[in-house]
């Protein structure tokens, strides 16, 4: 083709991608039936034509996709969704990245991960039964299905504007940020990674047989969605707290409970699998969680592009969207429920166990996250729920949650590292004690250490910390426990040889200690606000900031009066803060842009509030200890997740791992010999 | 055990831990809980000194003080009513005359609105929910028009600031 034909081409690359969308649904629709019913009828080439069609749903969907990202990078202004959305002087990261800035768009991110996800299962080369992946593939093009007709009918990124402006209206300035290119992708993987467990278990309920087999082949999903979901969370933590400006990480919005609620369930899942696939119990319920799980993320979904909710995430306020997202929601929930309650019967119980065991633990771990993620999702809805029944507006805060929430935490943090030490089927209490011992006299030791040092401060805070602190320590004692030997390189050879879910249990673990820490530590951060002139000094913890001047500064699309701020410890300058003021012209609109110094884990941040006549600002200073913790333990806890999910049992069939590599680790104590 | 008692022990166990959570739950919506007035309501609902709630509406045009040690003083209006709010603290980025906005704090006994949280929307084309509902039920609101302040539901619809000045 010379280059007209791909000039003519790129002029209807958006109808082409309209096209696609629709011939994903059609395809989806295929893939939902097809294969469910030839299981049915015992047809192994018609159950086959599920692998293709999930390929094929993914490539058309990835292409309609494709076409809008070329649509918005080339600032192509006769497509509404770029003309509402974009701007042409707007830096080429947030052209790509606004794509998923506004509710069409993300709409489309959805159903692209949705697609990929099932892609990967057609894909998948471990050892899932024929008949139970067909099914599962059926259950998720009944999703793909479902919300591509929502975007379909109600959402069309392709739609054309005729006549075409000149220049578009930009996207909302708090969304221009590289935040914005990594939050959303990584929460969708995990809101909808959750749909892959769910497919599983409708499949499961579909066919009415469940078993250990079963949980193997759903764990390394429900690990990967998870993994995902826990940076996705915590990168949109970190982004509120350096975007918004006022040095909070979580303040309990109903968005945001909208992400954490099927982040606590999926928690659950993770851990009720592990009881399912070692012990073959737990089954029924495993099966209500995965169901439960991808509900509150659609739950989410719905709490976040209906518009009930107003939050920075509701792009758009339009009751069709609103009903139609409501109707999906009431029939996969409703739908599941019904099949669970009418299939779960029939499912056989599996193993026994004595309440304090391992699994007993694990139950305890089900029972306080379900506990907690009920309290907020009353939390969340209570408010919706009262004002469509009787008017009368209010707000549930963070006292609300505090209250509810933390009291249910606690007891659950403290479990941890007893799970992780009781033996399988029946533990003994008073040997996990023992074993654990040096974990809480060290942890008593940092705590009373944090009261001393922070003598008068807030209580709870060397408690928080000493309670995070009791976390890594029973993470490290468990390897150590399992890996003591009688020389050193015999343990070392022996923990090089423990299995990798063993060293991803105890990462994440660890992690949860981390972050529980950086949020203890938060009780010590210091806020001070003050209208400074120029060599105006402002204090917060060790550390002053100096104005040095105010200077105006022009960037691609928005005009910024920058703070210069001088920071000094104990006289000495440590670095330079420039929080800004930016101002985009074609929104009309201001946004903060705050100043972070980092020092190890801590911070000190600044932003600017108003510049007065005479050349003073506003500052808002803080010093925040150990803050960095909170996001980092929660990398930590992917990373352990992570490493689980490397583990050898969930790569049967793919390449085995050498028989020498496995001698050569060595002897492995027979209490931790993965139950296979 | 017999598999009998291991399950009574579980659902046991199971109930006061659920017993529990909505024992919390039940406590905290009773302690917590922060109600939406506007003004009209405060006049008309005789709100005792010392309730903490959210007052909701316009900044009224031409009320905004600025008084030594950053404080400020203005009033919100639903167009009915007004009530004077004081404040301490950084006004958030579009906090103008005029515009809406919603405050979080406590009623003074002589009947001037203490507030430590103020919420501002951050697009101009934004009306927060609730002062958009308050307006309507004075009568002064028409839908899509060219209504006192504000469109909502017309462009693109910002986000209200999560953002609390504490």
């Amino acid at each position: 083709m010379d280059l007209n034909a791909y000039r003519k081409v790129a002029l209807v690359l958006i109808e082409v991608g309209h096209y696609a969308l629709a011939l994903a649904l059609a395809l989806s629709l295929t893939q939902m039936v097809m294969p469910v019913w030839a299981s049915r009828a015992g047809d192994p080439v018609l159950r086959g034509v599920a692998v293709p069609a999930a390929l094929a749903t993914f490539a058309c969907i990835a292409f309609a996709f494709a076409a809008l990202t070329y649509a918005h990078v080339t600032s192509d202004f006769s497509v509404q969704n770029v003309v509402e959305n974009s701007h042409s002087m707007k830096p080429l990261i947030y052209k790509i990245s606004g794509v998923w800035g506004n509710h069409e768009g993300s709409m489309m991110l959805w159903v692209l991960i949705l697609a990929l996800f099932g892609a990967v299962v057609a894909l998948a080369r471990n050892a899932v039964p024929p008949t139970l992946r067909a099914n599962t593939l059926g259950v998720q093009a009944a999703i793909t299905a479902v919300f591509l007709l929502f975007i379909l009918t109600t959402s069309n990124p392709f739609a054309r504007l005729n006549p075409a402006p000149m220049e578009g209206r930009d996207l909302n300035p708090l969304l221009q940020d590289p935040g914005l290119a990594i939050h959303p992708p990584l929460l969708y993987l995990g809101y909808v990674g959750f749909s892959i467990t769910f497919a599983f278990a409708i499949a499961a309920l579909i066919e009415g047989r469940i078993d250990a087999a079963w949980a193997r082949a759903v764990r390394p999903w429900t690990l990967a969605a998870w993994c995902f979901l826990t940076v996705g969370i915590a990168m949109g933590s970190y982004w509120a707290y350096y975007e918004l400006g006022w040095g909070g990480w979580w303040f309990w919005d109903p968005v945001e409970n909208a992400s954490l609620m099927p982040w606590l369930a999926g928690t659950a899942l993770v851990h009720s699998t592990v009881v399912m696939e070692k012990r073959d119990a737990l089954k029924v319920w495993t099966v209500l969680l995965a169901i439960l799980t991808f509900s509150l993320s659609l739950l989410g979904t719905f709490l976040v592009r209906s518009g009930v909710l107003t939050s920075v995430h509701t792009f758009a306020t339009d009751p069709a969207r609103g009903t139609f997202i409501l109707g999906i929601l009431v029939l996969f929930i409703g739908g599941s429920l019904a099949l669970y309650a009418w299939r779960a019967p029939t499912l056989r119980q599996g193993g026994l166990f004595a309440p304090i065991s391992r699994e007993g633990a694990l139950v305890m771990n089900n029972l306080f996250l379900s506990a907690a993620c009920a309290t907020v999702l009353v939390g969340t809805l209570y408010p919706l729920a009262l004002e469509s029944l009787t008017g009368e507006k209010i707000s549930v805060g963070p006292p609300f949650f505090n209250l509810t929430f933390l009291p249910l935490a606690v007891p659950l943090l403290l479990v941890v590292p007893f799970g992780q030490t009781l033996s399988w089927k029946r533990g003994d209490l008073a040997a996990a004690s023992q074993r654990l011992f040096v974990g809480f006299a060290l942890a008593l030791a940092v705590t009373l250490i944090a009261i001393a040092v922070t003598w008068g401060g807030p209580v709870g805070a060397p408690l928080g910390i000493g309670l995070g602190a009791y976390l890594i320590l029973g993470a490290a004692l468990e390897i150590v426990t399992r890996a003591k030997g009688k020389t050193l390189s015999l343990s070392l050879r022996r923990a090089a040889g423990l299995p990798r879910s063993a060293w991803g249990t105890a990462l994440a673990h660890a992690g949860v200690g981390v972050t529980v820490i950086g949020i203890a530590a938060q009780a010590w951060s210091v806020e001070s606000l003050a209208t400074l002139p120029r060599g105006g000094e402002l204090r917060a913890g060790p550390y002053v900031a100096v104005l040095e001047g105010v200077l105006p500064r022009t960037g691609p699309n928005y005009t910024e009066t920058v703070a210069h701020l001088t920071i000094r410890e104990g006289g000495d300058p440590v670095g330079v803060l420039q929080p800004g003021k930016r101002f985009y012209a074609s929104r009309n609109m201001s946004v903060s842009e705050a100043g972070l110094l980092t020092v190890g884990a801590s911070q000190v941040y600044a932003s600017v509030g108003e510049t007065g006549a005479d050349g003073s600002v506003g500052i808002r200073l803080y010093y925040k200890p150990l803050v960095l913790l909170i996001w980092l333990g929660a990398v930590v806890m992917a990373l352990g997740g992570g490493l689980s999910l490397t583990d050898r049992r969930f790569r049967v069939g793919a390449p085995a791992l050498k028989p020498a590599a496995r001698d050569a680790a060595g002897p492995v104590p027979p209490h931790s010999v993965p139950a296979e | 055990m017999t598999r009998r008692r291991r399950r009574s022990v579980l659902i046991l166990v199971c109930g006061v831990v659920l017993a529990a959570a909505l024992g919390l739950v039940l406590s905290a919506m009773r302690d917590t809980i922060v109600f939406f007035r506007s003004p009209t309501e405060v006049a008309s609902q005789k709100v005792a000194p010392g309730t903490r709630f959210r007052l909701g509406g316009l900044v009224e045009a031409g009320s905004l003080k600025r008084e030594a040690d950053g404080k400020v003083a203005f009033s919100v209006t639903d167009t009915g009513s007004t009530v004077a709010v004081r404040y301490r603290g950084l006004l958030p980025d579009l906090f103008r005359e005029g515009q809406g906005v919603v405050t979080e704090g406590v009623l003074e006994p002589d009947g001037t609105f203490r507030a430590d949280t103020v919420l501002a929307k951050h697009d101009e084309t934004y009306m927060p929910r609730e002062v958009a509902d308050a307006l309507k039920a004075q009568g002064r609101w028409q839908e899509g028009g060219a209504a006192a302040q504000g469109q909502p539901g017309q462009g693109q619809p910002g986000p209200v600031s999560r953002t609390a000045v504490k």
